[in-house]
């Protein structure tokens, strides 16, 4: 049977960017990278810095999640989304606060951060960024 | 009682989940009547929140308010009853989200609903002892009443954070006394591997509430010299809407410098948050000068009592992040079915 718990290194090794959208930015081509490397993936350039994408962006298009592996069940129906940072990097992630009938395309989208999931057997919370609508003012 | 001495307030929080139950909703499940609710409703979190992501939240707008660089953070202490972990502190994550460094003391404070305040009363004397230079106090909870009982109508959830640092010019405010009262009360408790909390109504009104909360506010005006006219707003935990509004009648307080501190009647009681919230509330709209008496409660039981005078900084600083009322106006209203979802009440 297949185990979906959280694997707990990585995890931990992940808590830059899921806890603070941080990573590191190819200073020749201006590619942002989720994780450590070496090489920038798209320009072979070696000049990677540490760098944070902004935390507001806009949502380009969304899904919404019925039938999820059983780390993400209790959460279920959630809607996943690609969003566009303000600096211009797209990336995937989960929504929050709000329902499919709330949404539209280039909505403005702030990050939170929220509960990921609960591993099953140690009970250990994952915690990671989540999008939502944008807190207006009243 | 303590003179505080150079400490004072540089950024504030507060945060409120979207989701709400009405209490007319809880009182149809149970047979009640909806006349003898206590709020009109609560606020509730959702699956994916839990004290530590709603410290996070607070916090976050508190360190936004004071325009500092989250490293010069040198404390995070938040206080707290439903930590999301037995053993494994909340501090810590907190810290990490926001990017404060890791040489700081971290904290998790247990005292009921006042635990927020024990907070404040540690961060205050690390920057007044000169420990540090900014620390990071907070009142976080995801109160939990047993289905059913009393307290379900008001066990809410929600956060509050203070940027606490050394007197500046451009303060939002600066703490000028605290005085604080605790006995051994049986009113509230919660065994170890317990999921909800027991309370005695024998102890819950005059011998735990009151006497705390009143006790402290006489003791601080007697020992430093203040009378109710000194000051502009009267801040009190709120486990209802009805016990802080008495508290103010019996210290004869016009209601006028109370209500603008009420949060209850919208959120519920907040439990640590509560009394943090209500002075967030009350900074989102206070101008300097002004002079704040905040006093909380905790069962168990306890009284912080604080004087906060309202600096020049308020005006600039609190723009800098969205009024407590934005949190009032997102809201969606939930059944009794999705509330029992949110807060893990199903067990199969």
């Amino acid at each position: 049977m297949l185990e979906f718990g959280i694997r707990i290194p990585r995890y931990w090794r992940g808590k830059p960017f899921r806890y603070r959208l941080e990573g590191f930015r190819c200073e020749e081509c201006g590619e942002f990278h989720f994780s450590p490397r070496l090489v920038c993936r798209k320009c072979g350039g070696k000049r990677l810095r540490r760098d944070k994408l902004s935390e507001r962006g806009r949502l380009i298009c969304y899904t919404v999640v019925k039938s999820a592996s059983p780390s993400f069940e209790a959460y279920t129906p959630y809607i996943v989304g690609l969003i566009q940072t303000e600096d211009g990097t797209m990336i995937v992630g989960q929504l929050t606060d709000c329902d499919p009938e709330e949404l539209h395309e280039g909505m403005d989208v702030e990050a939170t951060i929220r509960r990921l999931q609960t591993d099953g057997e140690s009970r250990l919370i994952a915690y990671g960024y989540k999008f939502r609508p944008a807190i207006q003012r009243p | 009682m303590p003179q505080i001495r150079d400490a004072a307030i540089h950024g504030y929080g507060g945060y409120v989940p979207r989701l709400r139950i009405k209490a007319t909703e809880i009182a149809r499940i149970w047979g009640k009547e909806s006349g003898e609710v206590p709020i009109k409703e609560k606020a509730v979190a959702a699956i994916d929140e839990d004290a530590i992501t709603m410290a996070i939240e607070a916090s976050r707008y508190a360190i936004r308010r004071a325009g500092i660089d989250a490293a010069r953070i040198g404390a995070v202490h938040v206080g707290t009853e439903s930590k999301p972990y037995a053993v494994k502190p909340s501090g810590t994550i907190v810290a990490e989200a926001l990017g404060i460094g890791s040489n700081i003391t971290s904290a998790d404070y247990e005292f009921a609903c006042k635990a927020g305040t024990e907070a404040m009363q540690s961060i205050i004397a690390m920057v007044s002892a000169r420990r540090i230079e900014y620390g990071l106090a907070i009142g976080s909870d995801t109160a939990q009443g047993r289905p059913g009982d009393a307290l379900e109508y008001t066990a809410a959830s929600g956060a509050a954070a203070l940027v606490i640092g050394r007197e500046t010019r451009d303060a939002i405010a600066r703490f000028e006394y605290s005085v604080t009262y605790v006995t051994d009360t049986p009113d509230f408790w919660r065994r170890s591997y317990e999921r909800f909390p027991m309370h005695t109504s024998r102890f819950t009104g005059e011998p735990a509430y009151f006497k705390h909360t009143i006790t402290a506010v006489k003791n601080l005006l007697a020992e430093n010299g203040y009378s109710i006219n000194d000051f502009d707003y009267f801040i009190f935990h709120q486990p209802n809407v009805k016990f802080p509004l008495t508290a103010a009648k019996i210290l004869s307080i016009p209601l006028a410098k109370v209500e603008p501190g009420i949060v209850s009647d919208v959120v519920g009681n907040t439990y640590a948050a509560c009394s943090m919230l209500g002075l967030v509330k009350v900074l989102d709209i206070a101008k300097p000068g002004q002079r704040i008496l905040m006093t909380s409660f905790g069962s168990g039981a306890g009284s912080d009592s604080f004087v906060i005078t309202v600096g020049e900084g308020i005006e600039e600083k609190r723009e800098r992040a969205p009024p407590l009322a934005a949190f009032f106006s997102r809201k969606k209203t939930i059944d009794y079915g999705m509330y029992l979802k949110m807060r893990d009440k199903i067990r199969v």
